[in-house]
């Protein structure tokens, strides 16, 4: 996996006289050029990947961005803006020939509204952070992707993170109002507004999920919510996965919008139980995580109905958790999920597809089928209420070609996505992970369509190039067979 | 309702029209020709014979419907499975279509709570400038693959793209609704409203009109009377006609010839003290105001409160009735527009003055 580019040559006295007017740019200190300081730059949480940047650069204020950002537009110099550096999809992958833009000193919270209940904050602040300063106000910001202790805001808006509470609540692009950006030429221009809409076409929502390719974010306006009266957390063990799955349907058919609603497989909830005993009866196929949050009656409401819904789908023993102490316990095991199958094997490999929910039960059966045929075992954690799937493929990346493997197994498991009208990725990005799959989800029109605004946005391609879109040329080269909505080329020839 | 699928003609039409060099003006019912500026074009394309639903599992949430489709045929469709339009779209007409409906980006009441339309659409089919189909996001409620083309397409005015179809997330309907009205000067409405946007519980609609407060409250029965018994009020019988009349403009506030007036600011604003008579809906988000000032006062006062003021109907002279944009953002429109449809062949002008 590497960015669709071939990186240029640059003279030495080329590369000298940028760095020197970088660094006449920046205070003391906040350039980097040496290896030993550029090492912990070199991968995102894709970390199979490494790459050593030309330099990093640390500003500390919107000035110093501005004329970091014009001097490589003007040297023709790749930026790779980088928050935490927690993406899973490379989106923050360094190039060789590139610098990487470093936010973390802009981690200022610079205000929060409670009467219009915004938070205003700098892209570096954590998700997490900003919940923690509006929680006197009994609010808080709603996406919560996994990684929320350690992700930066700016992180979750270029990835257009999302988390386990996006059927009821949105993901970022649906919680975020306002994102001032710096444009390639080093301008700050403002998208969205601090009100319900802003006026002119909704860049707002193209700048959301763009992975650091049409604007360096600068600050970010999200919108908080009222903290719920009330939270209750279920838990329901089955003894067959497509049972679990047939109730998820049930839920939202008898118009109920759980907070929460996720699905655990056998494996990944035997392996969260020895890591962090929630409690989970290790006994089940599949295990469904429903949280009900609302005013009192909302809540005792929806719990009498959902209860009825998962025991007539068969669920055996249906605990309910009320206190907080018991909710977390609940949550824990499925928090956790992903570091506990990272105890059951050297490598596992995360996979994000989406996916209409009611075909999770052939999915669910292609992945198995995959799993045999590569040799590899494989785990599943699924946002079930949002259809959005987390396939754990476990490996070992000490035997030679293992790594290779799971990669194709994960891209096949992509494919299957693609073809019941889903996607390649719910939540993580395409980076340069996803590179390949692109290529089956979008025909070349569309990929053609995604350059051109690219470059709108972009003429001189120098904001994380090679990343989130691939080329023609590689698409031809990657020379699969190209499924598309649902279409083989040339149906008419027989397939076996 | 309809089901019709003239995709490809449509798709011809776009073709022959960029190979003439001849721009377009879209229309579905026509119902929302009033908003914006005038198009002159040389061809017009309608979109109304490509109606019908395209894919439909209420359990998933999401429907996927063609662009000319009725919006009243739509949502009787959803009711039927006890599901609607979170956005709530008003229809200035029975003419309406789904297309127009997005493409004009107007939410009605209940916007504070449950979106508007950018959050609902999940996907679109479109023809491009080029007149090549494309598709964009899809039914699913997370997708990050490739920039988001779709969300811009809502509020555009068809300026980016025709749309042939549109994915939208849909919600439950509740399962009781009441409306209750308290008498209240515009002062202790504001601060009511302030309140409430801080409290969950219940709500789905909070405007003032002439003194009074009108508050809609929804979810399950039980829920929604105890938050009635805390709230007072009288109950309002014809509850939804009174919202439909705000929502559509049918409400005596929006007749007349006096210039109408959108001014969306931060809720919290408080009174923003208007030049002219003022309807506040969306919590305060949203105040309409009736006005003969000169368009510059009105954007200055929705801009000292965060905002933009669109003139929605009436006869201004004016560059357009849409906010002016900054010249950064401006310079990103016209890039955009040009990347969507290069020849400048959907709705020229529309918005605003070259794109």
């Amino acid at each position: 996996m590497q960015p669709d580019r071939t990186p240029a040559t640059i003279p030495a006295d080329a590369r000298r006289r940028f760095l020197n007017a970088l660094r006449r740019a920046l205070p003391e200190g906040a350039l980097l050029t040496e290896a030993e300081e550029l090492h912990p730059y070199e991968c995102d949480g894709l970390s199979a990947y490494r790459q050593v940047p030309m330099a990093v650069a640390l500003p500390d204020t919107l000035a110093q961005l501005q004329q970091v950002v014009r001097i490589c537009h003007h040297h023709d110099i790749p930026v790779v803006a980088r928050g935490a550096g927690t993406g899973l999809s490379g989106g923050a992958y360094p190039l060789e020939d590139g610098i990487i833009l470093s936010l973390a000193r802009f981690n200022r919270i610079l205000d929060i509204d409670p009467a219009n209940r915004l938070a205003t904050v700098e892209p570096g602040v954590r998700n997490l952070a900003i919940s923690e300063a509006a929680e006197p106000y009994g609010l808080y910001y709603a996406p919560d992707p996994s990684s929320q202790i350690a992700c930066s805001i700016g992180g979750n808006v270029a990835e257009n993170s999302g988390g386990v509470h996006c059927l009821k609540y949105g993901l970022t692009v649906n919680n975020v109002r306002q994102v001032k950006i710096v444009t390639a030429d080093g301008e700050l221009v403002t998208l969205g507004a601090e009100t319900f809409d802003g006026p002119g076409y909704d860049l707002l929502a193209l700048i959301n999920g763009s992975e650091g390719m049409l604007g360096i974010i600068v600050e970010i306006t999200v919108l908080l919510r009222p903290r719920a009266a009330r939270t209750t957390v279920l838990l329901a063990p089955f003894d067959d996965i497509a049972r679990a799955g047939d109730a998820v349907a049930a839920i939202i058919a008898a118009g109920v919008v759980p907070a929460g609603l996720e699905m655990m497989d056998k494996l990944t909830l035997e392996a969260a139980e020895a890591f962090v005993h929630a409690g989970y009866p290790t006994d089940a196929e599949a295990l469904l995580i429903c949280e009900l949050d609302g005013s009192d009656i909302d809540v005792d409401a929806e719990t009498v109905a959902v209860k009825k819904i998962l025991h007539d789908a068969g669920a055996s023993d249906i605990r309910v958790a009320d206190d907080a102490a018991e909710r977390a316990r609940f949550w824990a095991g499925r928090k956790a999920a992903f570091p506990a199958v990272g105890r059951i094997a050297p490598d596992y490999y995360c996979m994000d597809g989406t996916i209409p929910r009611r075909h999770l039960g052939k999915v669910l059966e292609r992945i198995g089928q995959l799993s045999g045929q590569y040799g590899l075992t494989v785990g599943n954690v699924f946002h079930a209420g949002d259809g959005n799937l987390h396939p754990l493929i476990l490996f070992d990346a000490n035997q030679p070609g293992e790594l290779e493997k799971a990669e194709r197994f994960g891209g096949d498991i992509l494919e299957a996505c693609i073809e019941v009208g889903g996607t390649i990725t719910g939540e993580h990005g395409v980076g340069i992970e996803k590179l390949d799959q692109m290529c089956s989800q979008f025909d070349s029109a569309e990929l053609t369509q995604f350059h051109a605004v690219k470059a709108a946005f972009d003429p001189k391609g120098i904001l994380n190039p090679g990343k989130g879109v691939p080329t023609l040329h590689r698409c031809a080269e990657f020379g699969m067979m190209h499924v598309h909505h649902g279409e083989l080329p040339f149906p008419e020839l027989p397939r076996f | 309702m309809q089901n019709n699928d003239i995709e490809k003609q449509l798709q011809e039409q776009v073709k022959d029209a960029a190979a003439a060099g001849e721009p377009l003006r879209i229309r579905g019912g026509d119902s929302r020709a009033f908003l914006g500026r005038a198009v002159v074009a040389p061809r017009m394309l309608d979109t109304r014979d490509h109606s019908g639903i395209v894919l439909y599992e209420p359990s998933e949430l999401a429907i996927t419907v063609r662009g000319g489709t009725p919006l009243r045929a739509l949502i009787d469709a959803l009711a039927a499975e006890h599901q609607e339009l979170p956005f709530e779209p008003p229809s200035f007409g029975d003419e309406s279509t789904i297309g127009g409906a997005v493409a004009s980006g107007l939410a009605g009441p209940r916007r504070p709570w449950n979106g508007a339309v950018r959050d609902a659409l999940l996907g679109v089919k479109l023809v491009n400038g080029k007149g090549e189909v494309l598709q964009f996001g899809g039914q699913v409620m997370k997708n990050v693959a490739g920039y988001d083309l779709s969300r811009p397409m809502a509020g555009a005015h068809g300026t980016l793209g025709l749309l042939l179809e549109v994915s939208l997330k849909l919600k439950p309907l509740p399962p009781a609704s009441v409306t209750l009205v308290r008498e209240e000067e515009k002062h202790a409405a504001l601060e009511t409203m302030r309140r409430l946007y801080q409290r969950p519980g219940n709500l789905s609609g909070v405007a003032w009109i002439d003194g009074l407060l009108h508050l809609r409250l929804e979810g399950y029965p039980e829920a929604i009377e105890a938050r009635a018994a805390e709230l007072g009020g009288e109950r309002l019988d014809d509850a939804d006609g009174f919202w439909r009349s705000l929502n559509d403009q049918t409400h005596p506030f929006f007749s007349g010839d006096k210039p109408l007036w959108r001014l969306v600011v931060k809720p919290a604003s408080g009174d923003i003290d208007p030049p002219g008579e003022e309807l506040i809906d969306w919590i305060g988000g949203q105040r309409w105001i009736r006005s003969d000032e000169i368009p510059l006062a009105l954007r200055r006062l929705a801009a000292s409160h965060g905002g933009h003021a669109t003139r929605f109907r009436g006869a201004t002279e004016i560059d357009s009735p849409f906010h002016p944009l900054e010249p950064g953002l401006m310079a990103l429109h016209r890039n955009l527009k040009r990347a969507l449809d290069p020849q400048g062949l959907f709705n020229p002008g529309r918005m605003y003055e070259g794109l």
